[in-house]
């Protein structure tokens, strides 16, 4: 008990460190973090005009109408962006340890590896423009003329967490891939793809791509589960379930596919 | 006219390094479009008759002919190499030898397409089967073959632009951001998300003193058989005209851009 402790307070050294380092290296390119955050805003406005143009000719998406579908949007991008902030850059870049060998050094840390992969570097904009979904979302459920109850908003919460960890899942069990394809802006644009989905409403997927979406690749419940919880439309709780279950699923996959690819690494270097 | 040739044949090759990586793009970039299509057969099925002048399969047949133009004619990673030449001083190599940059790049642009093309085919030709109940192939040969010229001008505007937009890598060390900014507008303004004419009618004039409508738009409204008579005649014209002032500033820029070069890295 009291060693899991002490495990627990030197990890929580080593990301403080990890932080301190990240917010370092933004604060030397000023220029380029803030026209990152243009970019992410452009991106996120573009989508929101495209449902604005789709809306202007129908009322409603099955039965998601238009409110509804931004809301849908701001959760996607929401988790998107906290995902962005905590995980991609570091998992783009495992290819680049795998091509380099730079992965033996990692290795070779008195740390757990898979923690020092996932969380070596924080995108500080990322938060910045989770705020900005923040206000999407909180704009949409006005207009909606909806304020969510304290267990909604709970519930939100968690689905929001197992959301983002259900991306980092899948983005590490894509990024194990280069360890034998060794390149990775295939993986990137894969993830890019992925999230297209998420910012769908479910009710636009039907037949065989739904089910893959929903339990192969569950990218489709990650927005609409805590957009369907919010806006008040859930139609079981067994939903919540579902999510957290697969969330669970993901992981356990992720973790196999690290552990076989680590075991079948043939170091680049020397 | 051989040497280009041989870059081609390298060009080919270099796609064909990484293969998997190569198969991955183009699989995934597939995922957007099926649920693209599922969105709007669901709007469909809700409103009987036309959305803004679309039936089901003017729609479907956009979205369909759009991915098979945009994989003849789309920058992949063209972009970001040409600034990693700038950036790494590789371009020093071209301004010794007797072959033009810009010729260079062309043919590996080419190059990557054919490849692409060829590897998009199967996928490509699975979904218009799969759909082929609502897909739209026109009659006539004339449409064939203005589709067939304003795909190319598609293509050289395509390539034209962002070549340029990666030769700002001679001013500013990071180009990632602008190249980005210009995707997002690429993106809505030429019709990758939706066809640009359910737009509000002013805007959509608007968008057509821009670039973007002939980066992607123009060709795909040509083949559905939505633009004909003057207007065609007058859009291909305007097509040409945009490929001709990216051409003459695309070289400006390389001159410009030249006389900055300091060849870090030698």
């Amino acid at each position: 008990m009291d060693a899991g402790r002490k495990r627990l307070a030197r990890y929580a050294d080593v990301y403080a460190a990890l932080w301190k380092n990240s917010v370092l290296r933004e604060m030397a390119f000023k220029v380029n973090f803030t026209l990152w955050i243009v970019v992410e805003l452009l991106w996120f406005a573009l989508q929101l005009a495209f449902m604005g143009v789709v809306y202007q000719h129908t009322d409603a998406i099955g039965d998601w109408t238009k409110w509804e579908v931004v809301l849908l949007v701001g959760i996607s991008h929401f988790i998107q962006q906290i995902f962005q902030a905590f995980f991609l850059t570091n998992l783009v870049q495992l290819s680049e340890h795998v091509r380099t060998g730079r992965l033996d050094f990692m290795l070779l840390l008195p740390v757990n590896t898979r923690f020092i992969l996932s969380l070596r570097q924080v995108d500080l904009g990322g938060f910045v423009n989770a705020a900005s979904a923040l206000a999407v979302m909180g704009f949409a459920l006005a207009q909606l003329g909806r304020w969510p109850s304290l267990a909604q908003l709970c519930g939100a919460l968690v689905l929001l967490a197992a959301g983002v960890l259900i991306h980092y899942a899948l983005m590490f069990l894509l990024a194990t891939v280069s360890f034998w394809t060794v390149r990775a802006q295939g993986i990137v644009w894969g993830y890019y793809s992925l999230f297209n989905i998420s910012r769908l409403p479910d009710a636009a997927m039907r037949g065989f791509f739904k089910a893959v979406f929903t339990f192969a690749i569950p990218v489709l419940l990650v927005a609409n589960v805590p957009a369907r919880l919010l806006a008040d439309k859930l139609g079981s709780p067994w939903h919540l379930a579902l999510v957290l279950g697969l969330c669970l699923a993901c992981q356990l996959a992720s973790e196999a596919a690290w552990r076989f690819s680590v075991r079948h690494y043939a170091s680049a270097s020397s | 006219m051989r040497k280009y040739w041989q870059v081609i044949n390298i060009g080919i090759q270099n796609t064909l390094v990484y293969r998997v990586n190569f198969l991955f793009r183009v699989l995934f970039g597939f995922i957007p479009l099926i649920a693209l299509l599922s969105m709007w057969r669901t709007i469909f099925t809700d409103k009987t008759g036309e959305i803004a002048g679309y039936t089901l399969s003017q729609m479907v047949s956009y979205y369909l002919v759009k991915t098979i133009v945009d994989a003849l004619t789309a920058v992949s990673e063209d972009d970001w190499q040409i600034a990693a030449d700038i950036k790494d001083g590789h371009i020093s190599q071209f301004l010794l030898k007797p072959i033009d940059y810009m010729g260079y790049r062309l043919c590996l642009f080419g190059a990557g397409r054919i490849i692409y093309s060829a590897v998009a085919l199967l996928p490509v030709a699975g979904l218009v089967l799969w759909h082929r109940a609502d897909f739209v192939i026109p009659s006539d040969l004339a449409r064939w073959g203005w589709f067939l010229v304003s795909l190319v001008l598609t293509a050289l505007l395509q390539f034209l632009i962002s070549y340029t937009m990666a030769l700002l890598a001679f001013w500013v060390l990071e180009v990632s951001t602008f190249i980005f900014i210009l995707y997002a507008f690429e993106y809505l303004a030429g019709g990758h998300l939706f066809p640009l004419d359910i737009l509000p009618p002013a805007l959509f004039r608007v968008l057509h003193y821009t670039p973007f409508p002939y980066q992607l738009f123009f060709p795909v409204h040509v083949y559905l058989g939505r633009v004909t008579g003057p207007e065609l005649y007058q859009g291909l014209i305007v097509q040409g005209i945009w490929v001709v002032v990216a051409l003459v500033v695309a070289r400006w820029v390389w001159r410009q851009g030249i006389k900055r070069y300091a060849a870090v890295g030698g």
